[in-house]
């Protein structure tokens, strides 16, 4: 999908469900007994008059959604504002109890932050954040047949919205942003991160304009977005759409576009006349919100080390490139095994260890779409394999064995390398029968090899790692076989 | 019935010439025969079971425990738009005509955890959107005395329901006068309280930023008994002041130091439109103070004439938010041929149909002022006039100790007669509105009756929590002129 002569302009509204005990403007319970969240409880089980807008009833703001929304702007480096203000954002829609979301407008609590993002090619790109704000979730309607139904115990559920500035050109940058943002917010302990349940969604603002030019497109908003993989097909897609829309002459409309994964396709949901006028004002049963410096400041020391600082040590102190630096603090899980196993282990074994963790462990989280703390792999095992690998134990083809087996099994290190017989043969005696062997069978190349053909000291590695059954100590290897060779 | 004060009925009780059966049981009985439409729901079989354990905690105790149970089995009526838990809360509305709250107000509570037995639900404007209590899905209320004429509102079944006997106090509340002006139309005391001093919750919100519940009463000394029980910080109202309830009742007898008084006397509210009567009753009351030795200050309240305009925009922008739950979804009635519509906003169309004119008026309006465009000239605008509107009054307290005016430009009128004229309606609250836009406490208390014996009220206002100031002078005045 290439277009030269267009340049894309990305910006992205993120809602972050925070991890409170309690909703946004009442003492309801987020979650249940068990720890799953309200959404799934008894329909209409997890409301009380304040979140289900009885008449009468007021908010009270909870304290700990306020902490939250610090966290998430001191770690992305926002301005915390002093004094910020709730706003109703008045519509109507049978799943918003009161016709009315209470949210912040003209006075948020965080502005004009900004994120490092790492890329790809191994740079990083500086996002800006526009702004964070504190608002109450609606509840879900429920359609069957010939009936909807609404079910209010997601009302009053806290979220932040995270809006950045129109900075990023491509899916990938997007990607990228929203991974890194991701990884921040599941890092401070604000919010689960889990994207398929909706707690961390986005949509998009997505508009295109001719190469070099500085007048920015018409955007279309694209909603219903909730993977990352969803995110970046569904930016590219809009991308194509305006571009073919352009190219034929079209113009581009303001307008709320709905992402639909099975089709992998935009659909237009409302056009900027159908748009809502939100009649926004400030919410007359709240009080400004006064934020004292001190408290933010305290706020401030119990940060802990956020995905940027960590991926410049790993990068500095353990000499890992950008991008595995970016993998490894992509989210708390993945960041505290590599810390736990790295400890296990040894500083100097940083960079296999960094090897494994974003090829095979990122793979296996890829495919079984889990969580690296869902499987049985772990810290101990990743540290076994490095330094097993080191010893020459096994080979880092075995090492990836092990993982995976581990992942599944949970068996120790030593266990899983007896049974699947990983060991490496390393007994140059054993070695030097097989590679006499084999260059009985192959006295042409051995020839040829003598004669000056030093290629082929790749073909007699791999003969003799056939005959040993891929279990020769490849780095041993090398030095027996060009010996050996050279004595015949 | 010659006991119709709080500390009267008590007296009774303690001499077991009364008991809290026997009064509920007058009081039902009275509030049934009534005449007035007063009532929207009596809930007899409640408070009778209330006035019964008020009677057993007499019988053990010998007597009325006072200082514990303040309010023990006193009647009382709740204007309908209270919550209490169960009990049918219409806001004198059609689109709540099924409506029962599964909670009660903080204020209800607090009035019933001191023993009072609520009689029922009094009627009022529909979503107190009214100043004549001609706006009810149920009916007008007639005045106490003078059946065809309006008591006023919206607190109207309230003032009847008080001044007609039906119960012995009442809850209302006062978002550009709904307290005041009835009180004064129907010859009672009345109180807004500073806002902030009563808790909102469980009062269903016409306007949030002026709403205040305040007593309804017959007496001076028993709005400040109610008061007592009432007030105080809510930690479910974040917009309840973090204070102490206050002494109200030991205000009843700190006699103001007439030497020091100094009333202030704004002359933006002696001016014409006025009738006679209402004038002269005032002015007598100003010439009493003077008597007594205080001082009369004239004072200017500069941007009193902009007050019903900033009103007519705040609140109605409120308001259209407020009132944007009633959708037929969650809370309002849901007729058959709204289930029949073939969208949704034709099922908003004709569930909101529900609304009276009035309600449907002022909706509009403020839904027309919020929208784009149109915020910045008018909310904006007003919340700005506003601020300015405090600020005179901020500057008025520092010349004056109260400020003393009529409720109203006229006594109470007849029934039908405003009713096709709205801005006729509006101005009537010309002299109560711009207490609540600067959220000061302010009281109506009788002065005087024009020629056709209708009451007129004066009156006090205070500075923000000057609350129980207002009271002292309040019940100097009443007891005073009655002497």
């Amino acid at each position: 999908m290439s277009h030269p002569e267009f340049e894309a302009v990305i910006g992205l509204e993120v809602h972050c469900q925070l991890a409170t005990d309690t909703k946004i403007f009442c003492g309801c319970p987020t979650r249940q007994a068990d720890g799953r969240s309200v959404a799934d409880a008894a329909v209409n089980g997890a409301v009380c008059p304040v979140c289900a807008g009885h008449p009468g009833s007021l908010p009270v703001l909870n304290k700990k959604v306020v902490e939250y929304a610090v966290r998430a702007g001191l770690a992305t480096h926002c301005t915390i504002n002093p004094r910020s203000v709730f706003s109703r954002k008045n519509y109507f829609y049978p799943d918003l109890p009161k016709g009315y979301q209470i949210s912040q407008y003209d006075l948020p609590i965080c502005e004009h932050g900004g994120l490092e993002i790492p890329l790809k090619n191994g740079e990083t790109k500086r996002v800006s954040i526009t702004r964070i704000h504190m608002e109450e979730d609606a509840g879900k309607n429920i359609h069957m047949e010939g009936m909807s139904l609404v079910n209010l115990n997601r009302a009053c559920v806290p979220l932040i919205e995270i809006v950045s500035g129109p900075d990023m050109k491509s899916s990938d940058e997007a990607g990228a942003y929203l991974r890194a943002l991701h990884a921040i917010v599941t890092h401070l302990g604000i919010c689960d991160g889990n994207m398929q349940e909706g707690n961390f969604r986005c949509d998009a603002n997505v508009s295109v304009m001719p190469k070099g030019s500085t007048q920015l497109g018409t955007r279309a908003e694209v909603k219903n977005v909730n993977s990352f993989r969803y995110v970046e097909k569904a930016i590219d897609h809009e991308i194509q759409r305006q571009i073919e829309v352009i190219r034929g002459g079209g113009k581009i409309v303001q307008e709320t576009r709905l992402y639909d994964a099975d089709k992998d396709a935009t659909f237009s949901m409302r056009s900027k006349e159908e748009a809502h006028d939100y009649r926004y004002f400030p919410e007359p049963d709240l009080i400004p919100l006064v934020i004292e410096k001190a408290w933010i400041e305290q706020i401030r020391g119990t940060l802990p080390e956020l995905p940027e600082q960590k991926r410049a040590r790993l990068v500095g102190e353990l000499g890992l490139s950008s991008y595995d630096a970016g993998v490894l603090t992509s989210t708390i899980s993945m960041s505290n095994f590599f810390d736990q196993a790295l400890k296990l282990a040894d500083k100097s074994l940083a960079k296999p260890l960094a090897n494994l963790l974003t090829g095979e462990v990122a793979r296996l989280i890829n495919e079984e779409t889990k969580e690296i703390g869902d499987s049985k792999l772990r810290p101990e095992h990743l540290a076994e394999a490095v330094k097993f690998v080191a010893a020459g134990t096994i080979s880092s083809t075995g090492a990836k064995t092990l993982i995976t087996a581990a992942w599944k099994t949970g068996d120790a290190a030593s266990t899983i390398v007896d049974r699947e017989g990983l060991k490496q043969v390393s007994d140059t005696g054993a070695l030097e029968t097989i590679i006499d062997q084999v260059i009985a069978k192959n006295p042409g190349q051995a020839a040829d090899f003598k004669a000056g053909k030093e290629k082929l000291l790749g073909f007699f590695v791999g003969q003799v790692m056939k005959e040993s059954g891929g279990k020769a100590n490849p780095t041993m290897l090398q030095d027996l076989i060009r010996k050996k060779l050279s004595s015949i | 019935m010659n006991a119709n004060t709080i500390r009267q009925v008590h007296d009774a009780f303690d001499q077991k010439k009364l008991s809290p059966t026997e009064l509920t049981h007058e009081y039902l009985k009275a509030a049934k025969a009534s005449k007035h439409n007063a009532y929207i729901t009596i809930a007899e079989e409640r408070a009778l079971a209330q006035a019964k354990a008020a009677e057993q905690v007499i019988a053990r105790d010998g007597r009325v425990p006072r200082e514990r149970l303040p309010l023990l089995g006193i009647p009382i009526g709740i204007k309908d738009l209270f919550t209490i838990d169960g009990m049918r809360t219409t806001c004198a509305s059609k689109m709540l005509d099924n409506y029962f709250p599964p909670y009660t107000a903080t204020v209800v509570d607090r009035l019933e955890a001191a023993g009072a037995v609520t009689l029922g639900k009094l009627n009022m404007d529909e979503f107190a959107m009214g100043g004549s209590n001609e706006n009810s899905a149920y009916g007008p209320v007639k005045h106490p005395t003078h059946s065809d004429r309006v008591p006023g509102g919206s607190s109207g079944g309230s003032a009847t329901a008080v001044k007609a006997g039906l119960c012995l106090a009442a809850l209302g509340t006062d978002t550009g006068g709904s307290i005041r002006l009835p009180a004064s139309y129907c010859g009672i005391v009345g109180m807004k309280p500073t806002y902030g001093r009563v808790s909102r919750y469980g009062l269903v919100a016409f306007a949030s930023s002026l709403d205040q519940a305040g007593p309804m009463t017959n007496s001076v000394e028993d709005t400040a008994r109610i008061l007592q029980v009432m007030s105080g910080h809510d930690p479910r109202d974040s917009t309840s002041a973090p204070r102490p309830p206050g002494d109200w009742i030991g205000a009843l007898s700190k006699t103001p130091d007439w030497k020091s008084l100094r009333v202030g006397v704004p002359k933006e509210y002696f001016v014409g439109g006025l009738t006679g009567d209402v004038e002269k009753a005032v002015q007598s009351s100003l010439k009493w103070f003077e008597s007594k030795g205080a001082q009369l200050v004239p004072i200017s309240l500069p941007h009193t004439e902009y007050a019903v305009a900033v009103y007519y925009v705040v609140a109605v922008c409120e308001a259209s938010s407020n009132l944007a739950r009633y959708d037929g979804v969650r809370f309002g009635v849901r007729p058959k041929e709204a289930l029949e519509a073939p969208d949704l906003a034709g099922f908003y169309k004709r569930v909101r149909a529900a609304f009276g004119p009035e309600v449907k008026r002022r909706i509009i309006l403020g839904t027309f002022a919020l929208s784009s465009g149109y915020y910045d000239a008018y909310y904006k605008r007003a919340c700005q006039v506003r601020r300015l509107m405090a600020q005179d009054f901020a500057k008025a307290f520092e010349q004056v100790d109260v400020i003393a005016a009529p409720v109203s430009p006229t006594t109470a009128f007849k029934l039908g007669e405003k009713t096709s004229d709205p801005l006729q309606m509006y101005l009537n609250d010309i002299f109560t509105i711009p207490v609540n836009l600067a959220g000061l406490p302010a009281l109506s208390v009788p002065c005087g009756e024009d020629s056709q014996k209708l009451p007129i009220g004066l009156q006090l206002i205070g500075p923000a929590f000057g609350d129980e100031k207002l009271i002292s002078i309040a019940q100097a005045f009443e007891q005073g002129r009655r002497t």
